[in-house]
């Protein structure tokens, strides 16, 4: 975690555009996250979801407008994803966060391993760690996974946990989930959406997108509606049940 | 779908292919004991095989990344030929293996480039460089061989390829070769950085998926450009032993190394879709490779049966690993002579009517 007390949100986006040649994907975003806020984002296919994330956590850059983190400016022609984890953003993507043949230990450690001066890894220390992880910060208890399972015999929700427990581990101050529980079975979404709520016990921000708006209604602080590269509402959930918000949205499209 | 804990011999690296290695070796003791019985062919093979060892151990690391390298009997020309060159008519000395070693890097460092900057796949683009590089090193040579007549005096040869004892003794103990340290040495080194270092930890999250190493911050490029390198000196590495083990560089000496060195890997159970990867098991790949090459012959199989029993076993052992190690594979296969899937509903917002209720 980045010591850094005074600050009054993890992320903020000021007029972000972005262009993929003609296509204006991203118009006018505003968007700023307070530090224990868990955000969900919402819109249908195309409205710019993935590629504001992506702006957020130095994957691609912006074609105009500022970002912050932790309320200073960063240059965004040297934001990265490195530099992302730096500052302490996580991105936990549907399927691209985990090694799908390697084992979980090495799946934790990846890109930021407890290596000697000539890179050699302290296979002890990572798995000790690892099993911590396991057991403490995602609750897998029994169940017949172990450090050295490979994430192929994981279910999809033991996946996100997988996953998310190696953010949280990381003190990522901002996990942001994409699409955690699409494809998943009932059990298991109710195993992810715990997940979210323990990001939120646990003191972090968590911007959290889906399709399935009755799960990010129910673990989401504030709601932001993206459509077509716009930002066009904020909705607390407690101002609109799912009913409501989906003949919202559908309304949205509607008028398109 | 979860595994029961395996016991600790069963999970011993490259199992399956060591118990396969022991098999074919008891049948040839068994068809051809005056051959395989007597201690000659095992100090033949410690003096021809570690050129095919080195291949297989650096495209144990490329097929493990999910890439591959054609381009390598391009590298032992023209290695060799640099090699040759430096070490005949300049005498050079250690020099020219430093020289051979650099010209492998180079080969290594533009594949690397082409493929991590460029974005061509591997495939293409050192099918490329193969062309380039082995005609380049027989316009050099002029198409002509060099032989080191005398080298056997020389230090470098006898570092490298020299014998542990007299090199006129008819015992078996004064035959054995120097090059067979070397490259367990060097195989040895390789399996720590495979299996306990970051480097290796990184080729094998790319053959996994590039995406997925790029999410976890992995430098996907310069690793990609690192291991072409690391594959091209090891590549020079094998030209400069077959070159001072054959006395003589001819500027096709790489082209026989193309399949066995790949089935070798295979054979082994490094993944061909990358992300699993087996240095002992490539090393026993090279065993068996050899071994049948010598083993049909000594059977009384003529040569020609050896290239077509090679192939047979390279395509078993392939789709062995496909359907054992490979469930997604495997399913993927048996769902190809199903009905095709219902296509997906068109809009993702999706909200059953049993949660509207809560």
């Amino acid at each position: 975690m980045v010591e850094d007390a005074e600050f009054q949100h993890i992320v903020r986006m000021e007029g972000v555009q972005k262009y993929f040649g003609a296509v204006h994907a991203l118009r006018d975003i505003d968007l700023a996250i307070g530090r224990n806020e868990v955000v969900g984002l919402i819109g249908d296919n195309g409205a710019g979801k993935s590629t504001l994330i992506k702006t957020l956590t130095g994957v691609i850059a912006p074609s105009a407008g500022r970002i912050f983190v932790r309320d200073r400016e960063i240059e965004a022609t040297s934001f990265s994803v490195g530099a992302a984890h730096a500052l302490s953003i996580e991105t936990v993507y549907q399927d691209k966060s985990l090694g799908e043949k390697q084992p979980l230990w090495r799946n934790f450690f990846v890109g930021r391993q407890i290596t000697n001066r000539f890179g050699f890894i302290d296979i002890a220390a990572e798995k000790r760690v690892a099993q911590d992880i396991l057991l403490n910060t995602i609750g897998f208890r029994g169940a017949g996974i172990s450090v050295d399972s490979t994430v192929g015999q994981l279910s999809g929700g033991e996946r996100q946990g997988i996953a998310i427990g190696r953010a949280m581990h990381f003190n990522s101050d901002l996990i942001i989930l994409d699409e955690p529980t699409a494809a998943l079975a009932v059990k298991e979404v109710r195993r992810v959406l715990d997940f979210v709520r323990r990001i939120k016990a646990s003191g972090h921000a968590c911007i959290y997108i889906e399709h399935n708006l009755a799960h990010v209604h129910e673990v989401a602080d504030r709601l932001v509606v993206l459509d077509r590269g716009r930002i066009v509402a904020n909705v607390l959930p407690r101002d609109m049940n799912v009913a409501e918000l989906t003949e919202y949205l559908i309304d949205l499209q509607a008028h398109a | 779908m979860r595994h029961q804990a395996t016991p600790a011999w069963l999970r011993l690296e490259g199992l399956p292919i060591i118990v396969v290695f022991a098999l074919i070796l008891g049948l040839f003791m068994y068809t051809a004991p005056v051959v395989f019985l007597h201690p000659n062919i095992y100090t033949t093979l410690l003096s021809t095989a570690p050129p095919l060892i080195l291949l297989a151990a650096g495209l144990t690391f490329v097929i493990g990344a999910g890439e591959i390298d054609l381009s390598f009997p391009a590298i032992i020309a023209f290695s060799g030929y640099v090699f040759a060159v430096l070490f005949k008519q300049y005498e050079l000395g250690w020099f020219a293996v430093l020289g051979a070693v650099a010209a492998g890097a180079l080969v290594g460092v533009v594949n690397g480039w082409l493929i991590a900057r460029l974005g061509i796949p591997s495939f293409i683009a050192t099918l490329g460089t193969q062309f380039f590089w082995s005609g380049m090193a027989t316009v050099l040579s002029g198409g002509k061989s060099y032989a080191l007549r005398g080298a056997e005096g020389s230090s470098v040869y006898r570092v490298i390829v020299g014998v542990t004892g007299d090199p006129n003794g008819v015992a078996w103990q004064d035959q054995v070769s120097v090059q067979a340290f070397w490259t367990l040495a060097i195989v040895v080194f390789l399996w720590f950085i495979l299996n306990r270092h970051k480097f290796g930890e990184h080729v094998l999250f790319i053959g996994d998926s590039n995406d997925v190493a790029r999410v976890v911050g992995i430098d996907v490029g310069l690793e990609k450009i690192r291991l072409f390198t690391l594959m091209g000196v090891l590549a020079s590495l094998a030209a400069v032993m077959l070159t001072l083990e054959n006395k003589n560089y001819f500027g096709n000496q790489g082209q026989g190394y193309l399949l066995t060195a790949i089935a070798a890997v295979l054979i082994g159970g490094t993944s061909i879709f990358g992300g699993k990867a087996t240095l002992v098991g490539s090393v026993f790949g090279c065993f068996i490779i050899w071994m049948l090459e010598a083993g049909l012959v000594a059977s009384g199989l003529t040569g020609a049966w050896v290239r077509t029993v090679q192939g047979l076993i390279f395509l078993i052992a392939i789709v062995f690993y496909l359907l054992v190690e490979e469930p997604q594979r495997r399913e993927a296969l048996v769902a190809r002579f199903r009905r095709p899937p219902a296509p997906a509903p068109a809009s993702r917002i999706v909200i059953t009517s049993r949660e509207l209720r809560k």
